[in-house]
């Protein structure tokens, strides 16, 4: 059985009688990632009765099932085949851009976080200004520059409904890492643009949080009662695969950008695109300014 | 045939066996915590064992019918009145139009189920009408009820059936639980001694406990000091963010393992060490607080026999009470 038997890099191990979890790395990395979405696609197609959810995650994937209608056994050994068979496949997506306008800076993610000081590894000052300080970086246009100047890959959706974790399309000696809140905050503002470790997360909803807070962003990203037509297919706006392009705004257009969604108004930017890893590693930034392109061409 | 909620105790939410093929983006199962009572409160009235119930955590609600009704309360001990006089549990009885439904305190496990024939007849979201409080989906307007509120029950077929669970196939809540615990998952991430420590200690249930976890109190339990993996963040616990099982238990920074419920966070950044099995997860929805409560490690295979077992036990129990 699964327990513990270290394969190549995966570990396959039980969540007790209805889940199994697959960790393809210790690590997050973009390939990780990607095997992690190509093999729930793939166990996802073969439509197997007692597969209840298929949940990728950024470097591992969660399977919850029934093990009265698919027996453990048999579920590792599909999940073992197609993990085999995807490592030689090319690893490409078909999948869309989204563009994401965020308001940096923003006084109301300003104000939650100057409540909860006592909880930061930097009680002076703003999340922002720490993660500034932190990236030796001085001054937020520098700051916006790093964040929106290449693209996120949703990398897992999760932890509360419709939340993205992104991961940011470059090397990794370019890559944000910053600590979390050393303890969580009771609240966090509805539509928080947030970081952790490597990932950028945006709050679907308000609640708790250890994420670093950098801004705000207009749009609804879910809708349980699917009001606005981009909700019509899934209360969710993001999926795993996007891609997403940070915008930077200000307070106008915040406020403009806001009231227009809240009247129904096509204010949600994305174009289909395609992204082959492959690629990507051979190039970043010639792959990044193609992807960020896509959305200029109207 | 409605209810109305006159009071609403702490957090009462509609519940049926919760909702699949959501949490792959953050929606989780959410149904009621405990599966069996939540069933047999559905045979003793005559529902499919789906239907939709109240879960009501703490302290009952108060609940006035606007019609007759045929009603059965199980889940946590406590004193069950209809218009203030004594009513079994485990039992269907008949209410009227006027009745008031009431409850005393709770005596043994922490979580009553109400059950009417017909079941409550809110809306279906993404295939359940349970209620998903922190996504705002399903039940009521996606959250617990509120005085005022007035809850439709579906059609039924008239008459009664005088249904009632043998005294010996109804649980006795204790103050000191064993739960059956599948290690693994990130298990390695602990010392030696911390998995030691995990299946020896008495881990006491804080007041932190509720649809999304349980957090319990007890040693510390230390990781394997590491050169942290890329993007999983600066503490020995922190992972890089995967998806949480059911059941899974994780040890934020090495203190009060949560155990996670059917409201699951369905995932983040810290090492889970082990799942309870399945069938065990309804002693976690009726442990009280300061819970006594030991871990004890079982295979998989244990766990499948323990659900077929448990399997068995309830096919018979839905013969007795004359359910398909």
């Amino acid at each position: 059985m699964a327990e513990q038997t270290a394969r190549r890099a995966s570990r396959y191990s039980w969540g007790a009688d209805e889940h199994l979890v697959v960790q393809i790395d210790e690590e997050m990395s973009l390939a990780a990632n990607f095997r992690a979405m190509a093999i729930s696609k793939a166990l996802a197609a073969q439509n197997l009765a007692g597969i209840q959810d298929i949940c990728p995650a950024n470097a591992s994937l969660l399977i919850r099932f029934d093990p009265d209608r698919l027996e453990p056994e048999k579920l590792e050994n599909i999940v073992r085949t197609i993990e085999d068979e995807v490592v030689y496949h090319e690893l490409a997506l078909r999948t869309r851009l989204l563009e994401i306008p965020v308001w940096y800076g923003d006084p109301f993610t300003r104000e939650v976080g100057a409540k909860f000081r006592d909880r930061h590894q930097r009680p002076q000052g703003s999340d922002l200004e720490y993660a500034m300080a932190e990236l030796g970086l001085s001054s937020l246009d520098e700051f916006v520059e790093r964040h929106c100047g290449s693209p996120w890959l949703v990398s897992m959706v999760g932890f509360v409904a419709g939340l993205p974790f992104m991961f940011q399309m470059v090397e990794r000696q370019r890559q944000i890492e910053l600590p979390k809140y050393l303890r969580p905050r009771t609240e966090t503002p509805k539509l928080t643009l947030g970081h952790g470790g490597c990932f950028a997360c945006i709050y679907s909803v308000k609640g708790a949080g250890g994420y670093q807070m950098f801004g705000i962003t207009p749009l609804p990203i879910y809708d349980p009662r699917q009001r606005h037509e981009a909700f019509r297919d899934s209360m969710v706006l993001f999926r795993p695969g996007d891609i997403v392009k940070f915008r930077p705004i200000g307070q106008a257009e915040y406020h403009e950008l806001e009231a227009a969604a809240e009247r129904g108004e096509d204010v949600y930017r994305s174009v289909p695109v395609d992204f082959e890893l492959n690629d990507f590693l051979a190039d970043p930034d010639a792959c990044n300014a193609r992807l960020l392109g896509a959305l200029d061409v109207d | 045939m409605w209810i109305d909620v006159v009071e609403p105790g702490l957090a009462t939410s509609v519940q049926d066996l919760g909702r699949i093929g959501a949490y792959n983006v953050g929606i989780p199962p959410s149904g009621a915590l405990d599966q069996a009572s939540a069933k047999i409160a559905n045979l003793l009235v005559g529902n499919p064992v789906d239907a939709a119930v109240l879960e009501a955590p703490y302290l009952g609600p108060t609940l006035a019918f606007n019609g007759p009704a045929v009603v059965a309360v199980t889940g946590a001990k406590a004193a069950v009145k209809l218009n203030g006089e004594p009513m079994p549990s485990w039992e269907a009885f008949r209410a009227g139009d006027g009745d008031v439904l009431s409850f005393g305190f709770m005596e043994a496990g922490a979580r009553l189920y109400v059950a009417v024939a017909g079941g409550f007849d809110v809306p279906l979201v993404l295939g359940s009408r349970s209620t998903y409080g922190l996504g705002a989906l399903g039940g009521i307007e996606g959250r617990p009820l509120r005085a005022g509120d007035r809850l439709p029950a579906g059609e039924t077929a008239p008459g009664f059936v005088p249904r009632s669970v043998p005294e010996q196939s109804r649980p006795a809540w204790s103050r000191e639980v064993e739960l059956r615990v599948v290690l693994g998952l990130y298990d390695y991430r602990l010392t030696e001694d911390a998995v030691r420590t995990l299946l020896d200690a008495v881990w006491s249930l804080t007041p932190v406990a509720d649809r999304t976890g349980f957090r319990y109190a007890g040693p510390r339990l230390d990781f394997e000091q590491r050169v942290q993996p890329f993007g999983a963040g600066s503490d020995p616990s922190n992972i890089v963010d995967a998806g949480y099982p059911i059941g899974s238990i994780q040890v934020p920074s090495g203190s009060e393992p949560i155990i996670l419920h059917r409201d699951a966070v369905s995932g983040g950044g810290y090492a889970m060490v082990g799942t309870v099995i399945s069938v065990d997860m309804d002693l976690v929805a009726q442990s009280a607080p300061s819970t006594a409560t030991r871990l004890r490690s079982v295979s998989l295979e244990d766990a499948l026999a323990a659900r077929r077992e448990t399997r068995s036990g309830f096919a018979k129990l839905s013969a007795v009470l004359g359910a398909g």
